[in-house]
């Protein structure tokens, strides 16, 4: 656990998020300390991805505020950008380029936005792919590659922007289920690294093993958060128990 | 190519079933023939560069007009709709007619006949051209901005290395065929008296009173020339493909 003295990287007040007259996030706060490892979890719907979309502007919220790293998210349009610098984002859809090659994919956002010289670019990507431990694959296309495969490139792919924060959205749930912890491994690897992460997952063997703060959602609210020991022994809400005792039978 | 040989077979099989038809005019082997032959072909440069230069404009302006209408902002969308239901409603050879004989009065500029006809041509084709792109463009997943935006590409590097290149690989076919209906059209800018093909051929008929052979000789100009402009697409298409297979 971080101590609570220390400065949050992220601070989400009161925030929410309507899409037209449905309300997915209703007065959401949370705060995440540099280094520290979140998992959220919660039933479909709940208002996950929207949460963590929001961090990085993909959404964008209607009150309340998100500060990463004192920027504001939409004080202005520079606070944008600033933001999605230091935020790296994976899918659970992996999102890769499909019409270049894992090499080009990682070193797009270094050339174009980093304004890195291709060169450099290029030995900055095959170290985080030896990283996520696929430095074999660099010249093939995405589709050449399993889902595993494709998803440690689409994390390497994040990394080579060297964000401050991580955020995963299900990366595991498109995935057969042989290829699920080749993902986790690179994911346990990264949190034992000291990299800020907030997970959407259900995997919760993982969840177990790096989080040092549970979340659980539900109809667009927090309901429970907690360190992993009370979150697993002894949940408060019923809703979380509910949610627990179904997930964690499989 | 097998095709081409079959219908110049054809044609050849029509010209001996009937005794209307009177080859000598086109016949290579006689002087005033080859040198009637050689005058109709004189045409094709024209009309190949005619074509040529409409399309590339035509795709650029085309691309430009598509943007707008991708835009979340409504006003911005209208300008896309309004230029595409405007440009599309006017029949092409009352638009190079119009940019002929018109536009120099409007806007007090000289105009030759060649780029009239690319003017008009061009600004024709560009409303379908926006709306093909348009498609292709809302074709590409929304995960691929959402991963541009992550990794903090700006706007335009999105739509050019991310975007983009997807797109085209799509509506490559829907593109060779906008190029084949610009060499069929580019015949209409004969009667502002741009020398192309159709306009050879006109004014042969004139001198050589033949329309029957000119004319056939004129329709198998056209059907080479867009047989090897679908072949050479068939083969772009395949190219494309084959880069990501590998
Ligand atoms: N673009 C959108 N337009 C309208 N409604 C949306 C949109 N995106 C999400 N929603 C709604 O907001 C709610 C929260 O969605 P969200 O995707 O955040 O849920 P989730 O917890 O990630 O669920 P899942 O586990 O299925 O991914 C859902 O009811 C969803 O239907
Ligand atoms: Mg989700």
């Amino acid at each position: 656990m971080q101590s609570s003295t220390v400065e949050p990287i992220i601070r989400i007040s009161d925030v929410s998020k309507y899409f037209d007259d449905f309300q997915a996030l209703k007065d959401v706060s949370l705060e995440v300390a540099l280094g520290e490892r979140v998992v959220v979890c919660g039933p479909s719907g709940s208002g996950k991805s929207t949460l963590v979309r929001c961090i990085n502007g993909l959404e964008h919220h209607q009150s309340g505020s998100i500060v990463v790293d004192d920027v504001e998210l939409g004080a202005n349009r520079e606070s944008l950008a600033a933001i999605r610098a230091k935020v790296g984002m994976v899918f659970q859809q992996f999102n890769l380029f499909p019409h270049l090659t894992v090499l080009e994919n990682l070193t797009l956002g270094p050339v174009r936005a980093r304004k890195m010289a291709k060169s450099d670019a290029e030995d900055l990507a095959r170290r985080y792919l030896e990283r996520v431990r696929i430095p074999e694959q660099a010249d093939k296309y995405p589709r050449q590659l399993s889902g595993g495969q494709q998803q440690r490139v689409a994390i390497a792919r994040s990394l080579c922007m060297e964000p401050k924060i991580m955020l995963f959205d299900e990366p595991t749930s498109a995935l057969d289920p042989e290829m699920i912890n080749e993902v986790l491994d690179v994911m346990a690897e990264l949190a034992s690294s000291g990299m800020t992460m907030i997970c959407v997952t259900h995997e919760m063997g993982f969840a177990r093993r790096v989080a040092d703060k549970m979340v659980f959602m539900d109809h667009g609210e927090i309901v429970e958060m907690s360190a992993p020991e009370t979150f697993f022994s002894a949940p408060e809400s019923q809703r979380c128990q509910e949610f627990l005792a179904k997930i964690l039978q499989h | 190519m097998r095709i081409i040989g079959l219908s110049v077979a054809l044609v050849l099989l029509l010209a001996g079933c009937s005794s209307n038809w009177g080859w000598y005019v086109v016949n290579p082997m006689t002087d005033a023939g080859s040198s009637n032959l050689s005058f109709l072909l004189s045409g094709l440069g024209s009309t190949i560069l005619l074509s040529i230069t409409a399309i590339s404009i035509s795709v650029v302006v085309g691309l430009l007009i598509a943007l707008p209408g991708l835009s979340t902002n409504r006003t911005l969308r209208s300008i896309n709709r309004v230029y595409v239901e405007f440009v599309r409603a006017i029949p092409i050879l009352v638009l190079i007619l119009w940019v002929y004989y018109g536009l120099p009065q409007v806007a007090d500029v000289a105009i030759n006949v060649f780029w009239a006809g690319v003017i008009a041509l061009a600004l024709s084709d560009s409303a379908f051209q926006a709306e093909i792109f348009r498609a292709g463009i809302q074709s590409i997943d929304k995960g691929q901005y959402e991963a541009s935006h992550s990794v903090s590409l700006s706007y335009s590097d999105t739509m050019r290395f991310v975007i983009l290149p997807q797109a085209i690989k799509r509506i490559l076919p829907a593109l060779g065929n906008q190029l084949v209906y610009m060499l069929k059209m580019s015949s209409l800018v004969s009667v502002i008296g741009m020398p192309e093909l159709t306009r050879k051929a006109n004014e042969l008929v004139v001198t050589e009173y033949r329309p029957l052979e000119i004319y056939t000789i004129l329709v198998l100009e056209y059907l080479v020339l867009i047989l090897i402009v679908s072949a050479a697409m068939r083969w772009l298409e395949r190219r494309m493909q084959a880069d990501e297979r590998q």
